[in-house]
């Protein structure tokens, strides 16, 4: 029980997120009325993304450093789940983006970043499976993830930054390429932070769940 | 170790010297590809050209440069493992690869010129764009040749692993290829696009010399 309390937390932050993100009062500004919500939800899963692929890269690193099979389940597991939440993401984003922008996919170049971003992924799941030996296996899986995380980054940070977009944040805005930083307003603050880390303990607790499995599964395969 | 990787890159290059059929057989690639290009669209205006253009090579290197591994049996790189270090190894392959792709960016930009006609404005600049982007591609594909040489089916793995993967320097060399059409852009964006291309070149050389000896051991 006391080693869970952050699930108990992600409950509770989920459903204050759920209960207060559709309740409270939010500025009425142009064309967003209502969908504004949906900023409880479509930001929180990159948050989640960028947050699960950095444990990824971590533990592929560790794996790299001491060749354990523990570290490996651990990476592939993170990355799977970070793919989940750029999934989610990019259907909260195109549903958004129906409403404000008039059609669900206008080929702006975040949606397209973001979409490279889970081929890459996608890609590190395609060349797992296509090698059969484990270790091997693990060892080409890192040295591949590690690769993939120093072209997200730039593909998802900079990139969007230097092209004009229909998203907010990018050309001329200072900070996060993704945000319009300092000028979310009060009330929603206190139920986007929340919602940010309800979304990422989910995406950590998903990601244990696997990781469970998959020990159980090669627990003959892993020693110490 | 200037030693180890300068005989390294003369047994590549001399392999090719040697082994000509491969050469030929990517040079024979450029060239019928451009050939269908130039019988599918006669004079294609400047964005379809320079869309196209990349395309090419994106196509040229994935082909050319995936044979620098695959090429190599179980057994000549265990001699290899034997008589050098990873570090000589990638960076030998790396430097090969670039002379390889600058090579064949030259000729297909050539072979361009002569099919598809010439819409550049500024012609010098546009070499040195294709120059910087042959190095930028050769780089990238150069590890991702080392990773899918480890896997089954490595040649479509090639494909698979890095259109998405090259889309960030692609998309930055076509932006910068437009300012050899005549684009006007604002002041110190060509600056800046360059630097980032360089950046990113420098960051795969870093991550290759890095990555490559926990690769090179099997």
């Amino acid at each position: 029980m006391r080693s869970n309390w952050w699930k108990i937390a992600a409950v509770i932050l989920l459903a204050y997120t759920f209960t207060a993100g559709f309740m409270i009062g939010v500025p009425d500004i142009g064309n967003l009325q209502q969908t504004i919500r949906n900023l409880f939800f479509h930001v929180p899963m990159w948050f989640g993304q960028i947050i699960l692929f950095t444990v990824s890269l971590v533990y592929s690193i560790l794996y790299l450093r001491t060749p354990n099979l523990k570290h490996d389940i651990y990476a592939a597991a993170f990355a799977t789940t970070g793919i989940v939440m750029g999934l989610l993401g990019l259907t909260t984003g195109a549903i958004w983006a129906n409403y404000t922008w008039g059609e669900p996919w206008s080929n702006d170049p975040k949606q397209i970043a973001a979409a490279i971003a889970l081929l890459i992924y996608l890609a590190y799941i395609v060349l797992r499976g296509s090698i059969p030996d484990i270790d091997k296996r693990a060892k080409v899986g890192a040295v591949y993830n590690i690769f993939a995380y120093f072209i997200y980054i730039p593909l998802i940070m900079i990139l969007p930054r230097m092209v004009e977009s229909l998203h907010p944040g990018g050309q001329g805005v200072q900070g996060n390429p993704g945000l319009n930083g300092s000028d979310l307003d009060a009330r929603m603050r206190l139920v986007f932070w929340p919602a940010v880390f309800g979304w990422t303990l989910l995406g950590v607790w998903i990601s244990s769940l696997v990781i469970r499995i998959n020990l159980l599964r090669d627990k003959n395969l892993i020693h110490a | 170790m200037r030693k180890a990787v300068y005989a390294l890159l003369k047994k590549d290059l001399l392999l090719e010297l040697r082994q000509q059929h491969t050469f030929y057989g990517i040079l024979l690639y450029v060239a019928s590809t451009i050939f269908v290009l130039y019988l599918s669209i006669n004079k294609p205006e400047a964005d379809v050209w320079n869309g196209l253009f990349w395309i090419i090579q994106l196509f040229v290197c994935v082909n050319a440069v995936a044979k620098s591994f695959l090429q190599e049996s179980r057994g000549r790189m265990l001699y290899f493992y034997s008589i050098a270090g990873a570090k000589e190894f990638i960076i030998a392959k790396l430097i090969y690869n670039i002379l390889l792709m600058l090579l064949m960016s030259l000729l297909s930009l050539f072979l361009f010129f002569i099919l598809m006609k010439n819409p550049l404005q500024d012609a010098g600049r546009f070499v040195a764009i294709v120059c910087l982007g042959g190095i930028s591609l050769s780089l990238v594909f150069t590890l991702l040749a080392a990773i899918a040489a480890k896997a089954q089916q490595s040649a479509a793995l090639m494909a698979i692993l890095g259109f998405p993967l090259i889309v960030p320097q692609l998309l930055l060399l076509i932006r910068l290829s437009k300012s050899a059409f005549g684009e006007v852009f604002r002041d110190g964006a060509i600056l800046q696009i360059t630097a980032l291309l360089v950046g990113l070149d420098i960051m795969v050389i870093a991550l290759s010399l890095i990555l490559f000896p926990f690769l090179w051991k099997d």
